[in-house]
Order: C-alpha cells, then structure tokens, then sequence
C-alpha cells in the first residue's frame, strides 16, 4: 500500500503550490497516471482523504485521467495500444519496442480558491 | 523525464493541454494552475542526491529486489564470499523489522546499514540518503540496497541506484514477470534463483520466465544461479566486475546532480 506514501507526496506539493500562489483552499487536483505507474487508482482514491486531512486540499475533489498504454515499434514503427503485461506490438508482435505512454505517475494541475481581498492586501503590503 | 522542458507531455497527456482540453480552462472561477509534474518529485529529487554521491566516489549503486525470501541476502552472503578479497562492498538493508539481515552481511566481515521501515512496504530515496550518512563511500566499489521483499511497491521509487536487479525464485512460478510487469520491466538484470531446485519443481521453465520478460519489452539479461550451491554464480560476479568497472571510469562533472525519472529502464 504504497499509494498513501504516493499521496501524501501529492499534498506536500500541491501544498507548496497553494502557499506560492496565496491560495484560500484547493477546489481540484487533477492527476495523469498510465497503468504502468505501479499505483492503483481505487487505492489512491481512498488514501486521498486521509493524507489531505487538516491541509489545504481538505476537500477538494480528485480526479485522475487514466491515461493509455502505448508502445511504439522498432521493427514495424506502428504504435499501438497494449496490455501491461504485455508490451510486444500488437501489429506485427516484434518484442522491440518504446513506451509512448503509460508510465507516467504526474500532477497536472491543481484548482486554486484565491481570496482577491488578501491578495490584494498581500501586494499592498509588499 | 524532467519539469522544465516539457518532455514529459507525452503523447498519452498532451491532448490535455490542448485548447478545449480538460487543463486549458478555468472551471468553476477557479485558477488552474498547470503543474505537470511527476508525483514523486520529492523523492527523484533526492534519489537523484543520492545517485550524485555515488558518481562522486565512483561507487556502484545496486538496487536488489524481489519477493521476500526469494534469496536476495543469501545470494550477497555469496557474493561477499566470492568477491570479499577483491573488491570493497557494504550493504544498505531494509526490512519492516529486525537486524537480522544486516547481522548476516556483518557476519561476513561486511558494513552493514540496516533500515527499518516499520510498516512501509518499501524504501524511498530519503530513507536511503539517510543511510547514507552512517556509511562512507570512500574506497568502496560497490553498494547494494536490498530492498524490502515486495514484487509491488519497490518498483516506484527511485532511490538513486545505477542498475536494478531483479531475483525471480524457482519456488514462486515462472510467470511472476507477466502478474508483477511494472518491478520486471524495471530489471536491467533478471537472476532466476535457486536453480537447484529446478531438478525437483520441474513446472519452473526457465524459457518462460525468459518470454514473459521479453513480453514487456525488457531486453535485461537473465541469468540462472544458485548463490546455495554456487551454480551460476560466475555470470552475476562478471556481470557485477563489468558494472564497477564502468561506474569507476564515469566522469562526474561537480555540478551535475543527475535525476533519474524513475526506477524504470531508460528506452
């Protein structure tokens, strides 16, 4: 169960960003993952609340694009879509081939509530 | 991949970005922020650390891992015997609990770091940073980091290693690279152990491990061994000499902290 290690190094970033931006509360965390990151969704769903607990991303709403597993080929140069346990081109079957897509494990953007007032005291201040 | 020049939009996310795309608009009188970045950031930033410290001193850093008892302190109880005259080695363990491990490697006239993890279910790049600190890589010629028997967790975390090897069991089936694809496509070497049991569970076909690891496109070199009776053993100790040989003459320019993305194999 890895996932709440994974999450929790979501909330420290996201966090970070939301201080950087002088954010009020983070409304949504959009994720990218491909089915060869090694984490299970479902998982991070669930581990998501605990981890967030008491932060700034307390609530917000975790969406995760998943994302499609594709190798190119050497042999034939096709990319095709494929299974994880199974990487071989699903065109001609050659065993050569690249990762196109399906590892990635990524943030892709955070929904930020900003309050104009302390933003616009902030820059006054400064 | 890196956060800075865009390499990792990748052709699986970049229509995200595009216009109408699911990140190019403001929902809701909220401020998108774009971040595309990995969610293991933190932890590549510090494998990559750790990586730098190992290229500094032109030590070998080797990531073992496998399912537990799979045979990953026996085959370094092993090795230390075969190689203990000629090259300098210590030993970063981890385990959810005990020393026991890091007694055995200690036993063989060995440093040893044990980590415990407590109830994580694998090492990350701080943990083994801080390890660090209790070893000094000076003189040393290789480092290997057993890290916690698991096929699963292990393989997402960088932890600033040059090579992962990957111990496939006889006793745990020849299919485990096809049920546990993401640890064995992250395998730059693949050791089937305990071969001298093959005689005895003779449903173990060395040829299928071999297809199942090629079925995910990982061209890693696999290797039959018993660290028990010593069958084997000469082509991990070769492969072993080469990688030492090549991680000494890599050049380490001061500052080039170099981030690996990831445990994975780069294409």
């Amino acid at each position: 169960m890895h996932e709440l290690s994974i999450c929790q190094a979501l909330i420290n970033q996201v966090e970070a960003i939301a201080s950087e931006q002088a954010a009020q509360s983070v409304a949504v965390i959009r994720l990218g993952i491909g089915p060869l990151s090694g984490v299970e969704t479902q998982l991070l769903q669930q581990a998501y609340p605990i981890a967030s607990a008491g932060s700034v991303a307390e609530g917000a709403e975790l969406v995760i694009d998943n994302l499609p597993l594709q190798v190119s080929c050497e042999h034939c140069g096709r990319t095709t879509e494929v299974l994880p346990n199974r990487l071989v081109c699903a065109a001609c079957g050659d065993w050569h081939t690249r990762l196109v897509s399906g590892d990635e494990l990524l943030l892709t953007s955070i929904e930020l509530v900003r309050d104009e007032q302390a933003i616009i005291e902030d820059v006054r201040t400064h | 991949m890196c956060d800075t020049c865009g390499c990792n939009v990748t052709h699986g996310n970049a229509h995200l970005l595009q216009p109408g795309g699911k990140l190019s608009r403001t929902e809701g009188g909220h401020d998108a922020v774009s971040v595309l970045r990995g969610l293991l950031h933190e932890n590549d930033h510090a494998a990559g650390h750790n990586r730098h410290h190992f290229d500094q001193h032109g030590v070998l850093a080797v990531n073992l891992m496998s399912a537990p008892g799979a045979g990953k302190t026996c085959l370094l109880e092993s090795t230390i015997a075969a190689l203990g005259n000629e090259l300098s080695m210590a030993v970063i363990e981890g385990d959810l609990e005990t020393e026991n491990d890091a007694r055995r490697i200690r036993a063989r006239g060995v440093e040893a770091i044990q980590i415990t993890t407590g109830s994580a279910c694998h090492l990350d790049a701080h943990m083994v940073h801080d390890a660090l600190h209790h070893l000094d890589l000076a003189g040393l010629d290789v480092v290997f980091i057993e890290n916690v028997g698991n096929l699963v967790c292990p393989a997402s975390f960088d932890l600033g290693q040059h090579r992962n090897v990957v111990l496939l069991s006889v006793p745990e089936g020849d299919d485990k690279p096809a049920k546990y694809p993401v640890m064995f496509r992250a395998a730059d070497l693949m050791l089937l152990s305990k071969c001298d049991l093959l005689p005895v569970l003779d449903d173990f076909k060395p040829e299928a491990a071999r297809r199942h690891l090629r079925n995910l496109a990982n061209p890693a070199p696999l290797f039959e061994l018993s660290a028990r009776s010593g069958a084997g053993m000469e082509h991990w100790l070769e492969w072993l000499r080469r990688e030492i040989a090549a991680a000494r003459q890599a050049t380490v320019v001061p500052d080039d902290v170099r981030t690996a993305t990831s445990v994975r194999p780069t294409p």
